[in-house]
């Protein structure tokens, strides 16, 4: 890395227009649904009305007569070949994980189960085919609500004989990284604050705005998949592993992909099936769904109870926190499903010095559409829940959510600093960002309006909320999965081709859906290697041009990929420079290289890195026994996550009188460390802030008691729009990263993560006065509205004495591994 | 089947489609206009937007018989050339796009609003937008790139 250490720097930290643009502005695009290819045939799904049956029969003779139909296709026909819809990671030796099929044999799950498909002419002869389809359904009893399942009365699998899936346990005494919780809590108890609440995190929907789709074309030597995923390497080791195709037969192709947040980090049954019926009809045949479908079949997100006990002394210094989650994992156990709430165990201690601390979690099965990763996946849930208790610590010793929040959390003098949890932050200045946040808000000025209206008895009074979080990004150190049992590692992987004519391809095993690595990529290369911009071509998403890499979620891309592009870079001019000292007569150590050049100390000799690639395709002068090559390939293993932080802060309005909230102001800070480019970060808070308030203000996916999907398409399922949002204060303070070259944190979920608390603490803040100290998401002008009412009628009660105590006796059969990793319950 | 004859960006068509085809349908899948795009089956995302006759339909909420005698201007039809709209440059220059899924009905809703409104507020492109779903940007800067584009005379055909 030597060689490059002077690298003059342009590029990165430029707000660079994004490449990717001009394709999509003009709608030459290349979505999975665009893909036209000879003999294409099309497939409807046949699904589950019901959330919990038993298939009786299925009549497929009306649909095969049907006009262009060419097969019907029960799980009975595809049962050797479908293959499986695999759990990456079990969170437990002894995890109950029942088996999720693409199309089920028997058992009926879930409401939108596969149990039959149309392969026709058209995409409209599928579907009205799909109609003739007759099945006979012996209906279930379904377990919806996620305390019942708890409570093993209804098992949404009855042969598992529970819907206990797995319990999982950090405990900082017993890992050595803290205190005795129990003890804090006793303490506190005896003479201190003990807060007690239970908070419900809803079950969302990801609601991607491309409709997933799989083009399957088994005509060549290998079967290519076309599909819109964030995972097409994972996808096809797992097509491999569970259909007995061998992987070099497969070959995955994520093209244009209309976003993901997680709702795409995910191998579907819908792929899956796509699979069977391309093999089974030896045509290629496309799969694309529709809204209503998407929403009720792809994965789900959220979806928890969750139990704080904060203990703190007097002046509000936190001595400890247990967590209590019950996590709803819907019919099966998803991909990284069981993971993600675990994702939340390091976290809720979140950035501050916390003596003691336990997290407890147990998943249960439901039946309900699977939950998986959605856009921040497990942390935003844990920032949500200490966010909220620690504005219910300041209320409760009387001074400002800021101020409490400055008492416990970590200085900047400290880092690195390792969190009760057992992470080691390696950098991060929390006083920066929210003195900057501060500023960029108001806060002060708004403090004051808020004490003017509540002394006026406005009836349209003001709240300020406070969040300030951190998370973890750059999923993963290897290491650190395996010790999770999680079923891959977290490297990444970046290959660089310097073309004969001075052209310069990059190819990654991240896969952008929206995120803009051809941008931020092209920025990289172009500092590291001195060539333009415009000279980089960054290619990805293929299996077959990008072999290796572990895909994009976890706002991993840069800070794992990004550091894979740098060192294949870094790579490619140690290569050159030897091409450069024989071409140049001269000896490497007198060699520099700036500004795509190598020249030689003290003289105006020197050649530019791409007459360098020209030479090594021609070869007709080159090193002897030295390959004639300056490509370079490199894998990165990351050491440690990377953890951005920020303070966000949110005014909203709240009409006492009709309980409408009004977003006021939004001002956040992230601490991301080194920006590539300011416009793609900036625009992934936008984004991210939207998702983290909606959760907070408008969505929720909503069930009947029959576990039917009752918010089923986008009337119901209420996305925010242009009239409901606002236009948000960003600004960014700088601590590097220490885990790779550049200083990267990652950005991706950072919005997603912070902005529902602060949210939700505004709104309570707005009424706290009135009694209130807890309203459930969404909050819909009519709960805000019933909250001041029965606050009003003096029966607001503390949200814990609803608290069902799902989770008495189950504290003391923890697992007794050392480190991290969870114990099942017996 | 119905006979239709329409215009779309620019070019004549006369095809024979089921009297159920929606117009988005027809040209995605007859003409391979794959440029707009189906991101529900509500009518509520907007993803699917063109001009009829210079006003922004729906596609998906539109049979391909009733545009028979109409003209139909499609994301791919909007630039001139090789020089963008000025919404397309707008949403390029201002960030406006992420995965870039919503963008083809997003310019196409911009460009026939301003045509309406050239000079709006930030709160009349707000409300003017309001069809059009995105689940990338939070809006911040589509909105940037709609009044951007407006100063820019982007209403301006
Ligand atoms: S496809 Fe959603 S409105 Fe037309
Ligand atoms: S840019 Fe992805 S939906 Fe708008």
């Amino acid at each position: 890395m030597t060689a490059v250490a002077d690298q003059p720097v342009v590029e990165i930290g430029s707000p660079r227009l994004r490449k990717e643009d001009e394709r999509l502005v003009t709608g030459r695009t290349r979505w999975t649904d665009n893909i036209q290819l000879p003999g294409m045939l099309h497939l409807a799904m046949v699904r589950s009305p019901f959330a919990h049956a038993r298939v009786t029969s299925i009549d497929t003779e009306a649909a095969t007569a049907a006009p262009g139909v060419v097969a019907v296709i029960t799980g009975a026909d595809i049962a050797a070949t479908q293959g499986a819809i695999a759990n990456a990671w079990p969170i437990t030796a002894d995890q109950v994980t029942p088996t999720h099929l693409p199309m089920v044999l028997e058992h009926v799950a879930c409401v939108g189960e596969i149990v039959a498909a149309v392969v026709a002419r058209s995409a409209a002869a599928a579907r009205d085919a799909a109609e003739l389809v007759d099945v006979d359904y012996e209906e279930l009893t379904a377990v919806v609500d996620l305390k019942v399942a708890a409570d093993d009365g209804v098992l949404a699998h009855p042969d598992l004989g529970t819907n206990r899936s797995a319990l999982w346990r950090l405990d900082s005494a017993e890992q050595g990284s803290g205190g005795n919780v129990e003890e804090a809590i006793a303490a506190a108890r005896a003479g201190g604050i003990l807060i007690e609440r239970e908070y419900r995190q809803q079950r969302l929907i990801p609601a991607f705005m491309e409709p997933r789709s799989t083009v399957v074309d088994p005509t060549g030597e290998q079967v290519t998949v076309w599909t819109s995923t964030q995972v097409p390497h994972i996808l096809r080791f797992l097509i491999a592993a569970t259909t007995g195709i061998p992987e070099s037969k497969v070959r995955v192709i994520a093209p244009d992909v209309g976003g993901g947040f997680g709702g795409k980090l995910q191998t579907t049954p819908e792929e899956f099936v796509t699979l069977a019926a391309a093999r089974r009809v030896r045509k290629p045949v496309k799969y694309t769904e529709t809204r209503s479908e998407s929403l009720v079949s792809g994965h789900h997100g959220r979806d928890q109870w969750q139990k704080l006990t904060l203990s703190a002394t007097k002046d509000g210094t936190v001595t400890g926190l247990k967590v209590e989650l019950l996590v709803n994992l819907g019919a099966y156990v998803a991909l990284i499903g069981g993971g993600i709430p675990v994702l939340g165990a390091w976290m809720y201690n979140s950035i501050y010095k916390f003596p003691a601390y336990q997290f407890n979690c147990q998943t249960v099965l439901t039946n309900l559409p699977w939950v998986d990763a959605y856009r921040g996946a497990g942390r935003p849930e844990a920032t949500f829940a200490i966010e909220r208790i620690m504005d219910e610590l300041a209320a409760e010793v009387g001074v400002d959510p800021l101020v409490v929040r400055e008492k416990n959390w970590i200085t900047h003098e400290e880092f690195p600093f390792t969190s009760v949890a057992g992470m080691t932050y390696d950098s991060g200045n929390y006083e920066a960002a929210t003195a900057r946040a501060k500023e960029l808000f108001g806060y002060d000025e708004l403090r004051a309006e808020q004490q003017q209206r509540r002394d006026a008895g406005d009836p349209v009074q003001l709240g300020i909320g406070v969040s300030t979080f951190t998370e973890m990004c750059g999923l993963a150190p290897s290491r650190v999965l395996g010790s999770l049992n999680y079923g891959a590692g977290g490297w990444e992987n970046a290959s660089i081709r310097m073309l004969a004519t001075g052209k310069v391809e990059v190819i990654t095993g991240t896969s952008p859906h929206g995120q803009g690595h051809e941008t931020a990529w092209s920025q990289i290369v172009a500092d590291r290697l001195g060539v333009p911009f415009e000279d980089v071509e960054v290619l990805h998403g293929d299996t077959q041009i990008s072999p290796r890499g572990l895909d994009t979620y976890g706002s991993r891309s840069l800070v794992v990929g990004g550091e894979a592009v740098v060192r294949a870079a870094d790579k490619v001019v140690e290569k050159a420079k030897v091409a450069a000292a024989h071409l140049l007569e001269a000896n490497a150590d007198d060699l520099e290289f700036t500004g795509g050049r190598f020249g030689v100390k003290g003289t105006d000799k020197g050649i530019g890195i791409a007459d360098i690639a020209t030479a090594a395709f021609t070869s007709h002068s080159w090193p002897e026994g030295v390959e004639p090559s300056i490509d370079a390939e490199a894998t990165f293993d990351p050491v440690n996550f990377s953890f951005p932080h920020g303070t966000h802060l949110c005014a909203m309005e709240v009409d006492t009188e009709t309980g409408a909230t009004t977003m006021r102001k939004y001002a956040c800070v992230d601490d991301i460390g080194q920006i590539i480019n300011p416009l793609i970060v900036e625009g992934q808070v936008h984004g991210g802030l939207v998702q983290g308030i909606a959760q907070a203000l408008w969505e929720e996916a909503v069930f009947d008691d029959n576990g039917t999907l009752v918010s089923g398409s986008f009337v119901d399922y209420t996305l925010p729009t242009t009239a409901d949002t606002i236009n948000f204060l960003t600004d960014n303070t700088t601590s590097l990263a220490t885990s790779n070259t550049l200083g990267t944190k990652g950005v991706g979920e950072a919005g997603t993560i912070a902005s529902t608390p602060a949210v939700v603490n505004a709104v309570v803040d707005a009424v706290r006065h009135l009694g209130i100290n807890d309203i459930r998401m969404p909050l819909t002008p009519e709960r805000v509205w019933r909250a001041i009412q029965d606050a009003e009628h003096g029966s607001q009660t503390p949200p814990t004495a609803q608290a069902q105590p799902h989770f008495e006796g189950d504290g003391a059969q923890g697992n007794q591994d050392s480190g991290s990793t969870g114990g099942g319950q017996a | 089947m119905a006979k239709i004859s329409v215009k779309v960006d620019g070019v004549a068509y006369s095809d024979d489609v089921e009297p159920r085809t929606l117009l988005v349908h027809y040209l995605r899948e007859t003409l391979g206009k794959v440029g707009t795009v189906v991101g529900c089956d509500t009518s509520n995302c907007g993803a699917c937007t063109v001009h009829l006759d210079g006003r922004s339909v729906k596609s998906c909420n539109v049979l391909a018989v009733q545009a028979d005698g109409h003209e139909v201007t499609t994301i791919e039809g909007l630039a001139d050339g090789d020089t963008l709209h000025p919404v397309q440059q707008a949403f390029h220059e201002c960030h406006a796009l992420q995965c870039g899924y919503c963008t083809p009905g997003m310019i196409m809703q911009a460009t026939s609003f301003l045509a309406d409104n050239p000079t709006p507020t930030e709160d009349e492109v707000r409300v003017g937008m309001e069809g059009n779903l995105c689940r990338c940007t939070g809006y911040h800067n589509i909105v940037k790139a709609v009044m951007a584009a407006a100063g820019e005379g982007g209403g301006a055909k």
